[in-house]
Order: C-alpha cells, then structure tokens, then sequence
C-alpha cells in the first residue's frame, strides 16, 4: 500500500496499463514533454516514448476522431482533455460517432476520454463546468467519477480495459487534496458498481466525485449534533450507475438525498431520483430530495463561486430538512 | 445547362495593365502564396506623429498591466490562473489602433492590448483580475475575458477557434445592414488547428465579409511548438486555401502592425473580403504565471529579446525625433502612476455580493 493523492492514483493507474498493454497509448495536447496541464502523464513521453505519448494539435474533435478510429484499428487510446470545458469542441465525434458505433455495426470501441472537471478553483464559466450531463443522455457511453484515489486508480484501469467510448470525469478540486491508501499491484474497480462509503440508517445520500466528500463530512456532523444515521453511497460510475445498490439503501433507510456538484435542472440527480420514486416509492417516508449547484454559468469571483457551489453547510441544511418528514 | 455555358465562355481581357512591369507585379502578387509588408504600398498608412506617440503609450501601458497583473499574482491577489502577452503587445496595440470607431474586435488571452486601446480603463480592466464588481463582468468572467459593445470589444470564451466564427457574424451584419463597418480578431498559431479556425475563415470568405483575423504565430501553444500544430512554417499559406488575401508581419513592430493592419482593415471595409494576417512574433513567458517555460530553448528568449517591441519603438520615436529624452520620461511616468492608481482602485474595490450571480441567465 502507498499514500498517494488522487491525481497520482490516476497517474498509477494509466502508466500500470500502459506497461501490461502494449495497445495502449495516450493521446492529448501538451500531455508530452509537458506532462499535461495538471501534469497527471508527467514523465509518460521518456518512459514510453513519442509514439505512446502523443502532443496534438489543438483540435478536440481531431483528438477523439482518432481515438474512435485507432480503436477500431485495435489500440486502446486514451484521450486527455485539457479542461472538461473543452469536450464541447470533440461533442459531435462522440456523441455520434463513438457512442453509437458499436450498435450500428457491432465493432466495439475501446477508448477513455479523461476530463478534468470541476469548480471550486476560480476557474470561472469554462475551466470549471461538470459536463457529465451532457453525455449522460447518450446511449453507448459509459461515464464514471471517482471521489477516492482507490476509486481513482480502480476505475481509470476498468475504463481503459472497457469495450466501450468511457468518460472518466476527474475533479480537479480532489486532485491535489484528497490522499488515500492504493494498492501498488493491479486491481480494478468494476464499471456500474457503487459503494458504501458510510454506514448509515436513517437517510442516504447518493453522491459521485466532489459531493462524496460534503456528504461524508456533513454525516459526520448529523451524527454528532443531531443523532442522525445517515448513509453515504458513491455511485463511482454515472452510466451505468448501480440500481441495485440504491434500492438496497433507499429501502433500508426510506430517505434519499441525490446530490451532485454539476448544475440541478436536467442533471443526473432527476433521474436518479425519479428512479427511485418509481421503484421505491412505498419505502418512501419524505421526498427524495436533489442538492446540486444553482442553474447558472460558473462565476468566476469568489463570493459568487461560493454562493453557486453545493457545499457541506447546504447539504446539512437538505438532510436536516428531509429529517424533518 | 445554363451554368455549364457560362463557364465555357471565354474569359473577358482584362484592360492591359500600363506598363509592362506593373503587369508582372501583379500576376506575381496574385501568384504568391502570401505577401509581405514590403510588397505592399504602404505609404498612405503610415501613422502621424501624433499617433506614433500615442502607440508607444498604448504598449508601455500594455506592458506595465501585464507586469502588474504578474507582480498580484505572486502576491496570491490575482483569483485563479494569469495569462500576459509579454512580447506581443505591438500586435494588438498596432492592429487596434488601426480600426476605426465604429468597427469591432474581438480580443483573446494575449491582447490585452486591444482592450486598453479600445479605451477600457485599466483600473476597471485590472479588477477583472482580482474579482471585483468594478468590471464589465461584475465578478462573472475573469482576467481577460470580458466585452463591451459600446467600446466595441466582442468578449471571447476560453475555446480557442470560436471568436473567428463569432467576429465573422459580427461583419456579416454589417455587410447584410451596408454599414461601412469591420470585425477584427485574432487567433494563435495553435489556435489555428481547431475546426472553428477554418469554419469561420471559410465563412468569411465565400461571403466576402469585411473581416480581418490575425494569426498571432508566437512559436508557442502553451508547451507545444508551432511545427507539432502546423506542417508549414508560415501559417499566412491558409489564406491561399480560402482563396483571400494573406499578409506576413513583423509582430515586433508596432509601425509594421499598424500600416498592415490598416491597410487590411480599409480593403476589407471596401468591400474586397477578408485578409488574413501572420503576425511573426514570441511569447516571452510561459503560457501563464504558473509555467516557467523550461521547455522554450534559452536562446530562443534571447534572439526575441532582441526584438522587444517597446525597445524598438522606444528607440525609433528617439531616433527620429518624434519624442524627445523629456517627453519619454513624462509618458512612462504617467503609464507608471496609471497602473499604480488602477492597483489602488482594484483592490479596494468592492466583490461583488454572494447572490449577485443568480440573475440575468436569460434576457427579459
Ligand atoms: C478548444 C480549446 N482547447 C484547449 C484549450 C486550452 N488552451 C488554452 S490556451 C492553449 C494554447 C494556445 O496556443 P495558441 O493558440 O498558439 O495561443 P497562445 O497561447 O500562444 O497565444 C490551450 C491548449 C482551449 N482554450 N480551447
Ligand atoms: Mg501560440
């Protein structure tokens, strides 16, 4: 076992796949000599050379248009996009292309598309934005969202050993600030599995990547003020996510907040939540509550930030209020 | 077929050009990939004194800006990341100054410039920076990244190739309402890679529009060098491929810039259709105050040192008497005590209040 941050468990994992396939290779701007942006492929170009570790050109679409190809072709690329923000200029080479491929004409395509995502940073409207909404709607992805650097690592080798386009969100605001143990041999982190990161009894939160950790340290506080029992499940895959695993909780608790960090209206709490008023509704004892950031544009400065994110005050405030049914 | 015929007919003479030499001239401009300045008459567009005066004021003042915002920014002042355009500043000083009242630009992370001289003052420009409400964006938008159409700056987003396509429309407008008006903007040499860059050219050039896009080649995209984004070493050549005219300057040279730029920016206003322009210049810093650049060769800094943009011009207004030793001691004091108050004001200046940001998604 070692101590390492988030952003060093993906790092782990990426370079572990790289050495056990040779299919393998990264692809992104300034991933090379400068080792990305946030420096997660720093020192992949010496260790496996230019070929492996490929500089674009700033062209989102060229970047998955070629993974889409390459995969076909029998490589396993794995895309970085600088800012999650900038997803938006590859949106039709994925949506369309990659996602529907395989439905189309059977062949699988085997690629990652790594997002640095989230706010919390200063980054303002596009350096900031959680995008997974978007593709959420788009049959033939797979997305998931680490909160752990276990998860990190876990989860960036399922993607990579997926049949299928996977988006792996990573937050930008855990990368430097979350450490945890990893194990150095190889393991993964089932695609569509969840987890129990609390035990709980008398709510539960359903939560993936930054809100895990407001929804763990708000628990936390509800126990201690409050004698209040509340469950923590991280959903770690977005599409698919893990329907057993919820009803199980919902069902055990009969209170559900789903929160998430990415904006409310049309995000992937409604359908969680909808999910579980349609399955679980007689289990129900109050409504099955979203806590998401405010429908607007990420600001920039500092007090807006604040006001727009979802933090652990708002979610003490929203398990407080389902308490109260 | 009627187009059919039409193509077969046989193409009118053109008048015989008056002299032998011009003719020639002309067919080797029109064989050229791209010009450069010196193919070009340039004369008429050669600024006045006056002018000369006020463009060095607009760099030293664009230069002191960027050392400001770099000086907050290791004071941990500046909120979130700090880009500058160190080395640049003639480009979009130059260029912007030539535009006229009415016309628009579109300024991206290295023209700092273009917003000065289009007349934001700086004190307004530098709470952008720091998050204040004193801004065009109250606190919504960052660093560079604002607009004001009065002042007739279009704000840009961050993703690079879509202020092409966004200027294009903005001279679209023009064209369809036969306002005698122009849209400027500009892009990096990495810039250029993306699908936007080239859906916006192409737009610009079937329709004709009164449009000027300068290529700012500045050898560097963040870590990448220009030869991983591009095959050919001058980018101008994309002008060919859209069928417009293409001209190379020396970005170093705020004179140059602005002639160019004029020159390209009344051709486009008469009607002639979009000019592209290759600016040959360098980034003198990282790509922004948290990349220390090691990856650009040392002496690649020192040959572009050599051609620091204030140090020629500051030299050239000396040289040729358009300022004297006192003058040039008033103008940097005033750009110095300019950027001084801006400091004051910005920071003191209020943030804005924690529910400020919920209103205004939509219009009424
Ligand atoms: C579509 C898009 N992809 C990635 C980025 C991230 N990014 C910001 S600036 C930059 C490099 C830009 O290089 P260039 O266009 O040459 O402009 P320069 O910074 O040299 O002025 C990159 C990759 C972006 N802003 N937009
Ligand atoms: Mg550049």
């Amino acid at each position: 076992m070692a101590t390492v941050t988030y952003l060093e468990a993906i790092s782990m994992g990426l370079r572990e796949e790289m050495l056990r396939d040779s299919n393998v290779y990264m692809i992104g701007e300034d991933i090379g000599v400068y080792g990305g942006a946030f420096k997660v492929t720093k020192g992949f170009i010496d260790e496996f050379g230019e070929d492996r570790v490929m500089d674009t050109p700033i062209s989102e679409a060229g970047i998955i248009g070629v993974c889409v190809g390459s995969a076909l072709m029998g490589l396993r690329p794995v895309a970085e996009m600088q800012f999650a923000d900038f997803i938006s200029c590859g949106f039709n080479q994925l949506v369309n292309q990659a996602a529907k491929l395989h439905y189309r004409w059977g062949e699988a395509v085997p690629m990652v598309v790594r997002c640095p995502s989230g706010g919390g940073v200063h980054g303002g409207p596009f350096h900031s934005q959680n995008p997974e909404a978007w593709f959420f709607h788009v049959p033939g992805l797979k997305i998931v969202s680490p909160s752990t650097p276990y998860d990190a690592k876990g989860l960036i080798k399922a993607a990579i050993r997926d049949n299928n386009p996977v988006l792996f969100f990573e937050h930008k605001y855990l990368y430097r600030r979350i450490k945890g143990e990893v194990p150095e041999d190889d393991y993964i982190v089932p695609i569509g599995k969840g987890e129990i990161k609390r035990e709980g009894k008398d709510m539960t939160v359903i939560a993936y990547s930054s809100a895990v950790h407001w929804a763990l340290e708000a628990a936390e506080q509800m126990q201690k003020d409050d004698g209040i029992s509340v469950e923590v499940l991280d959903l770690r895959s977005i599409l698919p996510y893990d329907k057993e695993l919820i009803l199980q909780s919902v069902k055990k608790t009969s209170k559900a907040i789903v929160a998430h960090e990415a904006t409310l209206t049309g995000g992937v709490g409604g359908d969680i939540a909808a999910f579980i008023t349609e399955h679980a509704f007689e289990y129900l004892d109050g409504p099955v509550k979203r806590l998401a950031a405010l429908d607007t544009p990420v600001p920039y400065s500092p007090p807006l930030e604040a006001h727009f994110l979802p933090n652990k005050d708002k979610m003490l405030k929203t398990m407080r209020e389902l308490a109260a049914f | 077929m009627a187009t059919k015929k039409k193509l077969n007919k046989k193409p009118v003479k053109s008048k015989p050009a008056k002299t032998q030499s011009a003719a020639a001239a002309a067919r080797n401009r029109q064989e050229k990939t791209f010009l450069r300045a010196a193919d070009l008459d340039l004369e008429k567009f050669e600024p006045t004194n006056e002018q000369k005066k006020d463009l060095y004021y607009y760099l030293l003042l664009n230069r002191a800006f960027d050392d400001r915002v770099a000086k907050l920014y290791r004071q941990g002042k500046i909120i979130g990341a700090a880009y500058g355009s160190r080395g640049q500043e003639a480009t979009s000083v130059g260029s912007t100054y030539a535009l006229g009242k009415d016309d628009i630009v579109g300024p991206i992370i290295r023209n700092a410039g273009s917003i000065i001289v289009r007349g934001l003052p700086v004190k307004n420009f530098l709470s952008n920076f720091v998050g204040r409400s004193t801004t065009p964006t109250r606190g919504r938008d960052g660093n560079s990244h604002l607009g004001d159409l009065e002042l007739g700056v279009f704000a840009p987003i961050s993703h690079l190739g879509s202020l092409v396509i966004n200027l294009a429309g903005c001279a679209l407008a023009f064209k369809i309402k036969k306002q005698p008006r122009v849209a400027l903007t500009y892009i990096g040499d990495g810039g250029t890679s993306t699908a936007e860059f080239h859906e916006g050219m192409n737009m610009a050039a079937v329709w004709k529009l009164p449009f000027v896009c300068i290529i700012e080649n500045n050898n560097w995209a963040y870590s990448t060098p220009t030869s991983h984004q591009n095959l050919t070493p001058d980018l101008a050549v994309k002008g060919k491929a859209y069928g417009i005219e293409a001209i190379v300057m020396d970005g170093n040279d705020v004179m140059e810039a602005y002639r160019v730029s004029k020159y390209a920016i009344e051709k486009a206003r008469a009607g002639n259709g979009p000019i592209l322009i290759e600016s040959k210049t360098m980034r003198m810093k990282g790509h922004a105050e948290h990349d220390d650049a090691f990856y650009v060769p040392k002496e690649q800094f020192a040959e572009w040192q050599k051609k620091d943009p204030i140090i020629r011009c500051e030299k050239y207004l000396l040289d040729h008497r358009v300022i004297t030793a006192q003058e040039n001691e008033a103008i940097k004091a005033r750009v110095a005590k300019e950027m001084e108050d801006a400091e004051e004001f910005a920071l003191n200046a209020p943030f804005p209040n924690s529910g400020d940001g919920v209103t205004g998604v939509y219009a009424d």
